[in-house]
């Protein structure tokens, strides 16, 4: 397996009027090609912006350290993301090699603007296609995602599609320059769950049949263990838990990934009490010392905790978690 | 126990569209539904976007036109007919009914202070005689919902998402209210958080002895909270029953193609599960028969002709459909 996407030590703050705000600190990990990674954690922890980072799409305001490194492994060679600077080298990360869904179909396609000629005008800039051709790709692009009467729609705007249909259409839009490597921002959490479950299907068939990389941000643990290879756990801008995702969902070793699964309603047991995880997230601007998690925590260690900040402790090969009960497992 | 709080009968709420003088359609968004709400209970009404559940809520407040059969509100100490209400008893109507909105990030107004906030009610239906009256209100109310006073001065832009579903709960709480409607109330909020809602809306509940409609699209948000389920499919009640025989044995098939779609969190147990396919019908034009019957995979001729009535499957256990006995048998078999 070769890695598609590595990220080096990213961190990410942004300028604010308040002054610095830490969004994503120091965080690594590496996605292979055919891949799916749920990214995981609450809002405010940092997944959405990360997803971001890796297009290189953040506000003008976002501050990289000189330590964060994003390399895109590309079957045309690597590039290094934050280095690209202008809007034709950044093309290859936005809609070339990398391409994103959002979370709200509605909000993502102009409003008055066919949906045809949003497909059409991103796959001429993306590639060398004549009109014709890349209304065929399009037309073809619907049909695949289950469009009923693709051609028709092709015409439509959005408003005349159902929330389903939305993304569906959304999904065919971001597959049809052939991406390497897809982010998939809670594309299902707008959806019902009949619809959610119609669309998960979607994405596992083309995963199989384009072995593309996804990145899949969603707080549904239940999404993540249908769609996912491995997971990786945020909170408050830190990776605190990264492993296959039987691991993580049946062996949690983070206090926070284990309190994100209590809080779950279950079906077998709809008895058993509901446990919150106490707290919220603290604002970004008063991150707590030490561990992010210690405010929250039913088991803080002790000092240490507010104090210093977890190193990653492997559990084994592919599980490891930032977390200070595991201290006298070596690191 | 089983004294009825709210009793809908065959109520029907539609809403004409188009404004020409010959192309006007109604749009039934409740189609005859009738049920009990028994006071005490946590009702729960699921359904996908579309099904007609939050308009059926908004009826039961008298924020939505009842253009046929009718609701009864009786709480012991009134009786009110919500079709037929005057103005004054509505006024009082208001006060013994609120309601909790999905989104709290929208619901408050980010001009006042939460104490300002959860004062207005009070102060809009003058049930408080004096300011020190009105403050020692909303402390109380507060303090129940564990917003203490510091919260109280501040706005509402300070709050993270569970806290400010907390200050909405306040609010709808404060003017001392029998039932309360809560409308996705925690569908915005991230798990760890909703569980933490949930939990203080039944603690409220037993503290209060209120009557809740809880309306979700989460089937096992509902399954942990609610005494009783009603499921609806484009305004209609397709199958009601107390929420462990529902979970224990749905007999709708949309019903169980609605469990079916819930993701599972077993990473083996992966598209085991029976899919429904299409989406929900656009409610201006309506399947005939079983309104169910263009996704349902059990559909016969029978289904698309003639529309299923509510049948009693076991005690407080209705469904509406042609096959469920049949679908039944087989599944014993």
């Amino acid at each position: 397996m070769t890695a598609l996407i590595e990220v080096e030590n990213l961190t990410l703050k942004f300028r604010t009027d308040e002054g610095l705000i830490t969004a994503v600190d120091n965080v690594s990990f590496s996605l292979n090609k055919g891949e799916v990674m749920g990214l995981v954690g609450e809002s405010g922890s940092g997944k959405s912006v990360t997803a971001k980072a890796l297009m290189h799409l953040n506000a003008k305001n976002a501050v990289y350290t000189p330590e964060s490194k994003i390399t895109l492994h590309t079957d045309t060679g690597s590039v290094d993301v934050l280095s690209l600077k202008t809007p034709k080298d950044l093309n290859i990360v936005r809609g070339g090699a990398v391409s994103m869904i959002f979370q709200e179909p509605m909000a993502s396609f102009a409003p008055a603007i066919t949906i045809g000629k949003q497909m059409v005008e991103q796959l001429q800039l993306h590639g060398d296609y004549s009109k014709q051709q890349a209304k065929n790709i399009s037309v073809e692009m619907l049909d695949r995602v289950g469009i009923s009467d693709a051609a028709k729609r092709f015409d439509q705007y959005a408003f005349e599609l159902s929330g389903g249909m939305r993304q569906r259409a959304m999904i065919a839009m971001a597959l049809s320059t052939q991406p390497q490597l897809l982010i998939a921002d809670e594309p299902t959490t707008a959806l019902d769950v009949t619809i959610q479950a119609q669309v998960i299907d979607l994405m596992k068939d083309l995963v199989d049949e384009f072995h593309m990389g996804i990145v899949f941000i969603t707080h549904d643990l239940g999404v993540v263990a249908q769609t996912a290879d491995k997971v990786n756990v945020m909170y408050l801008g830190r990776l605190i838990e990264e492993g296959p995702v039987r691991e993580v969902i049946r062996n949690p070793k983070h206090p926070y990934t284990q309190g994100l699964l209590a809080a779950l309603p279950k079906l077998d047991d709809i008895d058993a009490p509901l446990t919150p995880v106490p707290g919220d997230i603290p604002s970004p601007l008063e991150r707590p010392s030490g561990c992010v998690f210690h405010t929250r925590c039913a088991q803080v260690v002790g000092d240490v905790c507010k104090r210093a900040i977890p190193v990653n402790h492997a559990i084994d090969d592919s599980h490891s978690v930032a977390c200070h009960i595991y201290d006298e497992v070596p690191a | 126990m089983s004294d009825v709080l709210i009793r809908a009968k065959n109520l029907s709420v539609g809403f004409q569209i188009g404004g020409g003088l010959f192309n006007k359609q109604v749009l039934k968004a409740v189609d005859n539904v009738s049920l009990d709400i028994e006071k005490g209970s946590f009702f729960g009404l699921v359904g996908e976007s579309g099904s007609g559940k939050t308009t059926l809520g908004r009826a039961l407040l008298k924020a939505a036109p009842i253009t046929a059969g009718g609701a009864h509100y009786s709480d012991g100490e009134v009786d009110y007919d919500l079709e037929n209400i005057t103005k004054e008893q509505l006024k009082d109507y208001r006060k013994r009914a609120q309601l909790i909105f999905q989104d709290p990030y929208a619901a408050l107004s980010p001009r006042m202070t939460v104490r300002d906030i959860i004062a207005e009610p009070l102060e809009v239906m003058k049930l408080t005689k004096s300011r020190e009256e009105t403050d020692a209100r909303v402390r109380e109310i507060a303090a129940k919902c564990r917003l203490n006073l510091e919260h109280l001065r501040r706005f509402p832009h300070a709050f993270s998402g569970g806290q400010r579903q907390r200050i909405s709960i306040a609010r709808a709480l404060v003017s001392a209210p029998k039932f309360i409607v809560a409308d996705e109330s925690v569908a915005a909020l991230d798990v760890s958080i909703q569980a933490d809602v949930l939990n203080l809306l039944k603690q409220i509940q037993a503290e209060m002895g209120l009557t809740f409609l809880f309306i979700s699209h989460d089937l096992s948000v509902v399954a942990h909270t609610c005494d009783h389920v009603a499921v609806m499919y484009l305004g209609r009640l397709v199958e009601t029953a107390p929420t462990r025989k529902l979970f224990e044995a749905p007999r709708h098939p949309y019903t169980k193609a609605l469990f079916s779609a819930i993701p599972s969190l077993d990473p083996d147990d992966r598209g085991s599960a029976q899919k429904l396919t299409g989406e929900i019908p656009s409610p201006t034009n309506q399947p005939s028969g079983c309104k169910f019957h263009t996704r349902c995979p059990f559909a016969i001729d029978h289904c698309k002709r003639v529309e299923p009535t509510l049948e009693t499957v076991g005690s407080g256990h209705d469904v509406s459909c042609h096959r469920w006995k049949e679908l039944m048998e087989t599944e014993a078999a």
